[in-house]
């Protein structure tokens, strides 16, 4: 394998700051470009990349790559893949980490396809293996019923990391960095795909992927009337409601309402499931919460062995006495 | 002109299946087989789906291809029996390792440019053993066309692919042209039951079955791009405090407590 040197990040930027899950995959990157002593870099792309630029720096990248060009100030996956193959092929990286977002679940395959190289994806968790170099992913399979560990064999190794897989980098104003401007020549023509509307139908209120308290609602609901009790239980504790696939197939609630592998990743600090067995598809999507409570009539749903609170009982007794009782506490 | 479509397809151990019937053989780290059929994978019955749709509305055909090493041929012929004209199987050894979605993509574009290409190629997000979302935007990628992901509704109008695809707070509304690769998902909605007399006119179709021998292949591209160092079955080390009060009602009431006694809320 022809080595390659060096940690790169592709940044995100919308927004004008650096997003979120890009914080975490500085967290990621710091960790395993010191086990390399190799150097940490990140990628920007768009057309306003200044204030970005410096929180990359602040939160730990040595160097940055600013691309800047009008035609990537909003993501259309031709122009941003065109502009990264041509970034990795100058830079050489040895290791470049994605975020698996709505984004970059579509970038990463193409980009690594695109290189010849393999991906790792969907990662929980990446280390070095000191001898090799080689990258070491820990990623689900099977639906969250096993955990693969894989490694790349070509340079770049590519990894695509889960959002809140790893926590977000510490800021430290104080350190300082490099930017580096990488002009890229793009024209219109690239563009493949073209978006012709954009519809949102998410519920109002608290985002499901940032609420502190999710209280999510699944099949043995029977029908999208319950979920009204879930929505008052939530508006009470502050919180915000999902579901499980099975009822999102059902028709019971869009499908921006579903925690799982195929939806949303949520780590809030309480996680209520009503009626929820919790197979590992779904499963998938929520372990990352504090605590987990199951109500669930079924004593030998494998909810129970997940969660930290059960009770074996029907939905419809037990929820509105919880809801009652929370009523008397607040 | 008839829309030519192509659907990729792929068989898996059935994950329906009882979690405790999960095993993993750690010498060869593979999952030991079930007691029972493997299944088309739900995401690409979907596809398979979302091709007919296509085919009920405009002149249109349908070959579904699947790569394997052992292929269960009654499970594999549902697509026919639900109304896909063609079946076509890569059954090879190599594929023993799928989690190197390079080789599988560069196989099956292969076989699809020996097919004469197509103008639509429909796939599943995922599948449910590995899991990748990789092989169906690799072969977009091979074949230089435009990918769409996460499709809830695939149409043809005018020589261009417009998809209704998944954002995290709604959907959007995607359009390409031809020839094109699409990935769809749940969303989509149930896949059609086989009619009867598509269960028998599948009975009577035979599928091809192509080895890689039979296919043109890079031999300069055909080195290992992913290896499968472990397989593990994570362990859950939690112990869940079960509340019991007198009757369910009474337990609702406790579980309140409880969680505001230990600070939860």
């Amino acid at each position: 394998m022809a080595d390659g040197t060096g940690v790169l990040i592709l940044g995100d930027t919308t927004g004008g700051e650096l997003g979120s899950t890009t914080l975490e995959l500085l967290a990621a990157g710091q960790k395993i470009a010191s086990e390399l002593g190799e150097q940490l870099s990140v990628a920007l792309l768009g057309d306003t990349l200044d204030v970005p630029a410096q929180q990359a720096i602040s939160h730990g990248a040595q160097k940055v790559y600013a691309v800047n060009h009008p035609l990537l100030a909003k993501f259309q996956i031709d122009f941003h893949l065109s502009a990264l193959e041509a970034l990795s092929k100058e830079v050489g990286p040895r290791i470049i980490l994605v975020a698996r977002t709505n984004e970059g679940r579509d970038l990463a395959p193409r980009l690594a396809f695109r290189l010849g190289v393999g991906l790792a994806q969907d990662c929980l968790e990446v280390s070095i293996d000191s001898d090799s170099k080689t990258l070491m992913a820990n990623r689900p399979v099977y639906g969250g019923n096993a955990i693969a560990v894989v490694s790349c064999d070509q340079t770049p190794q590519i990894a695509a990391i889960r959002p809140k897989a790893y926590e977000p980098a510490e800021e430290d104003s104080s350190r300082t960095g490099e930017v580096v401007s990488f002009p890229v020549e793009l024209n219109e023509s690239l563009a493949l795909t073209q978006v012709v509307d954009t519809v949102i139908e998410e519920a109002e209120g608290i985002k499901l992927e940032d609420a502190r308290i999710v209280i999510s609602g699944g099949r043995g609901l029977g029908g999208p009337e319950p979920f009204a009790h879930l929505e008052e239980l939530a508006k009470l504790m502050g919180g915000t409601v999902g579901a499980s696939r099975a009822a999102v197939d059902s028709g019971w609630v869009p499908s921006s309402y579903q925690v799982g592998l195929t939806g949303k990743t949520i780590t809030p600090d309480l996680y209520i499931m009503v009626a929820i067995s919790g197979a590992s598809q779904h499963m998938a999507g929520c372990s990352g919460s504090k605590v987990i409570v199951a109500i669930n009539k079924d004593a030998e749903a494998n909810i129970f062995k997940e969660a930290r609170y059960g009770v074996v009982g029907d939905w419809e007794t037990v929820l509105p006495a919880l809801t009652t009782a929370l009523k008397e506490l607040t | 002109m008839a829309i030519k479509i192509g659907v990729l397809a792929k068989q898996v151990i059935d994950p329906e299946m009882p979690m405790a019937a999960f095993r993993i053989d750690e010498s060869s780290k593979k999952v030991v087989p079930p007691n029972i059929p493997p299944v088309v994978n739900g995401f690409d019955e979907n596809a398979v789906e979302a091709a007919l749709l296509i085919k009920d509305a405009q002149e249109a055909t349908v070959t579904v291809i699947s790569t394997g090493t052992e292929f269960a041929l009654d499970v594999m012929k549902k697509p026919l029996s639900m109304g896909a004209d063609e079946l076509v199987l890569l059954q090879d050894d190599i594929f023993e390792n799928t989690i190197d979605s390079f080789l599988t993509a560069q196989l099956l574009v292969a076989a699809i440019r020996k097919l004469g290409g197509f103008d639509l190629i429909i796939c599943g997000r995922q599948a449910s053993d590995w899991d990748n979302a990789q092989v169906p935007l690799g072969v977009a990628e091979l074949l230089g066309m435009a990918s769409i992901s996460l499709g809830k509704k695939v149409d043809v109008i005018g020589g261009k692919v417009r998809v209704e695809r998944i954002i995290p707070d709604g959907y959007e509304v995607v359009e390409a042209s031809l020839p094109s690769l699409v990935t769809v998902s749940n969303e989509l909605g149930q896949p059609r039951y086989p009619t009867l007399r598509g269960i028998m006119a599948a009975t009577r179709k035979k599928p091809t079955i192509w080895s890689s021998a039979d296919l043109d292949l890079d031999s300069s591209q055909s080195s290992s791009r992913i290896t499968l160092r472990d397989l593990f079955v994570p362990v859950s080390d939690q112990d869940c405090e079960i509340i019991e009060g007198e009757d369910p009602a009474d337990s609702g009431r406790l579980l309140a407590l409880r969680l505001r006694e230990d600070k939860v809320i």
